[in-house]
């Protein structure tokens, strides 16, 4: 390595009401620099003149230096004698005085009032972009479906490769532990009452009915749903969609329609899948825990679980499919074109997501109920 | 292959080069793209590697930076091997320079005022009334004063670049690379950027390595260049810009400097 260098010093001397600041050395911003207030010592000189005979080298922590002894100056009426200095120094100083003389600090906060209105009319804007945005798909749709041969279906199996066989895993596991977790729950009291076979029901019921389907579209919107805003957001910001845009293809045809359908037909098989493994998961434990033969589990299930819970748990994924997948492409198109951006939609497409999945599925408990379901 | 003859008044008169690159061999996954480099470059001097697309000159900037670890060859700064430095050194050797890319990769997510405060953050003990006072000076300095709090993605690219400088002079590093700083820009931004790189040099003293393939900058701010060619794999001609157009026989200097077409582009018609 080389010689340590000098450091950077400002020696003063009191003359009279002069004070003459003798600064030498080399002055680096990333070493250490002198403070004014030290070099001062509580003096109030009525003229300072600074030197620099000695430096040996100098950057900005010297034209810093050289600033804080002119404000000093301007703010105590003390004269201020820099003609010995190197003139880039002066000039750069004099720069920085006028840049900081100008400078407005910018107040972020915002009173409660002004917050409260702010966020109402992002919420009212949000609401009618996701409605126009479902408008625009569905006429989308309508008009793909009268010339199929327009739709891209590669992009559609590729997707539902994606979305659907390779989450096959992450639902399998989770469903399974679920339904491990239900049954566990349900054997707690139902021995009580000596009713151990009833945990087929609560098992079977809350699978096809409930958990199947919410639990499967929570594991895609975290999965599936941030991935296409991810993806889409990429796109926008690599200025591919505007491509697509300038050469007259629409962005929801191409990239949004494939997405939606591959996800709206992966999203029930899923969550029969999910309901499979739960109710195995159940029928392990009431096998292993509470001594009911499988044959006794699966005769109950069978007689609590009919067509219509199946169905119940079949219309909500599908819905549950399509706002996942709504709400994944939206946030990825309305993505700001920066990195942090794609990250912020992302986070915003699982947000929206799981919000509309809950929302959804409480509509669905009064609805089922009101229709007798 | 062989090396160019270095020509001896062209390289740093006294002591030690701020740059010197020796045999330096840069290569991408077992493919080599560059061997044998070897130049020098002295402190203050405006030197540009030049070059045709895909001839390696930004792979060359990547090895030099670190980014990249060379094959073969070291990259010194200021007489201290960098390519050999341990984790310590390199800290240290890192605060010698600064650099702008291409795109100027300001991070997304911070001000521009966040942005150029964080290497003084990383590097200084200064508290942060004194970080803001040189955030401002280099905000000043590149023409961005007043823009302290805008993001990134509000700045036009010409704004965008001219805070990337900001950063990448933070540290008032010694060296400063530039990576194609007139991509993207319009003539009139890429000139202003030109002059604000000139001015930096003669205020600061600065050494500038620029990347680019921009004639008129060449011509323009180029002490010396190097010229780097996709199938010699290697410098083809070192000095000054003119010089070369002028005087080498070499007919993909004669070529590159002259856009094929005889004069050397912002150089009158003899």
């Amino acid at each position: 390595m080389t010689a340590v260098p000098t450091p950077a010093r400002a020696e003063a001397v009191l003359e009279g009401d002069l004070l003459v600041v003798n600064l030498g050395g080399v002055w680096r911003v990333t070493g250490p620099q002198p403070a004014w207030s030290r070099v001062l010592e509580g003096r109030r000189p009525r003229v300072v003149r600074l030197r620099a005979d000695g430096i040996e080298r100098w950057d900005s922590s010297l034209v810093r230096f050289v600033y804080e002894v002119q404000r000093w100056c301007r703010e105590t009426e003390a004269r201020c004698e820099n003609e010995a200095l190197p003139a880039a120094v002066v000039r750069l100083a004099a720069e920085l005085l006028r840049a900081r003389d100008a400078y407005v600090p910018v107040d972020h906060s915002r009173n409660f009032f002004t917050t409260v209105g702010l966020t109402a009319t992002e919420v009212w804007r949000q609401a009618r972009e996701f409605t126009d945005f479902i408008g625009e798909c569905t006429l989308s749709a309508m008009a793909l479906a009268r010339r199929p041969g327009r739709f891209r279906w590669r992009d559609c199996f590729y997707e539902m490769q994606q979305c659907g066989a390779m989450a096959v895993p992450i639902v399998g596991l989770s469903s399974f532990l679920v339904g491990l977790t239900l049954a566990y729950t349900g054997a707690i009291i139902l021995r009580q009452f000596g009713g151990d076979i009833w945990v087929a029901d609560i098992v079977g019921l809350s699978m096809f009915r409930e958990s199947g389907a919410v639990l499967t579209a929570i594991v895609l919107a975290g999965r599936t749903g941030a991935a296409y805003a991810a993806s889409l957001g990429n796109m926008k910001t690599g200025e591919e969609i505007d491509a697509l845009e300038t050469l007259g293809i629409s962005a929801v045809d191409f990239l949004v329609l494939p997405r939606l359908l591959a996800l709206t037909l992966m999203m029930p098989l899923l969550s029969m899948y999910a309901n499979c493994l739960g109710i195995f998961g159940g029928m392990l434990i009431s096998y292993s825990v509470l001594n009911i033969p499988p044959t006794a589990y699966w005769v109950e299930l069978q007689s609590i679980v009919d067509l219509s819970d199946l169905s119940t748990g079949v219309i909500k994924s599908i819905v549950f499919g399509v706002l996942v997948a709504v709400s994944g492409c939206l946030r990825g198109l309305q993505c700001e074109r920066s990195a942090a951006g794609v990250g912020r939609a992302a986070t915003s497409a699982v947000v929206t997501g799981i919000l509309l999945i809950i929302v959804a599925d409480a509509i669905f408990a009064v609805l089922f109920n009101v229709l007798g379901l | 292959m062989s090396v160019p003859t270095v020509n001896e008044d062209l390289l740093p008169p006294d002591g030690i080069p701020a740059i010197e690159v020796r045999d330096l061999e840069c290569s991408y996954g077992g493919t080599t793209v560059l061997s044998g480099v070897s130049f020098s470059v002295r402190e203050g001097e405006l030197f540009f590697v030049i070059g045709g697309s895909g001839c390696g000159k930004t792979t060359l900037l990547r090895h030099m930076v670190g980014l990249m670890q060379p094959a073969k060859g070291s990259v010194c700064y200021f007489g201290e091997n960098f390519t050999a430095a341990d984790r310590a050194e390199r800290r240290e050797l890192l605060k010698t320079f600064g650099v702008l890319y291409q795109s100027a990769a300001l991070w997304s997510s911070m001000t521009v005022r966040e942005n150029v405060a964080l290497p003084l953050e990383q590097y200084t003990t200064l508290n942060r009334r004194e970080r803001d006072e040189i955030v401002t000076l280099k905000l000043a300095q590149v023409g961005l004063a007043g823009f302290e709090e805008y993001y990134p993605a509000e700045l036009s690219g010409g704004m965008r670049k001219r805070a990337g400088l900001a950063r990448a002079l933070a540290l008032d590093p010694r060296i400063v690379f530039f990576d194609e700083p007139s991509a993207g820009l319009d003539p009139v931004t890429s000139r202003k950027l030109d002059d604000l790189i000139l001015q930096v040099r003669e205020t600061l003293g600065t050494t500038m390595v620029i990347v680019s393939h921009e004639l008129a900058s060449i011509f323009a701010l180029a002490d010396r260049v190097i010229l780097l060619d996709h199938e010699a794999r290697g410098i083809v001609a070192e000095g000054r810009p003119s010089t070369l157009a002028a005087t080498s026989d070499d007919p993909r200097v004669r070529e590159f400097l002259t856009r094929g077409e005889g004069t050397a582009a912002g150089q009158p018609a003899a």
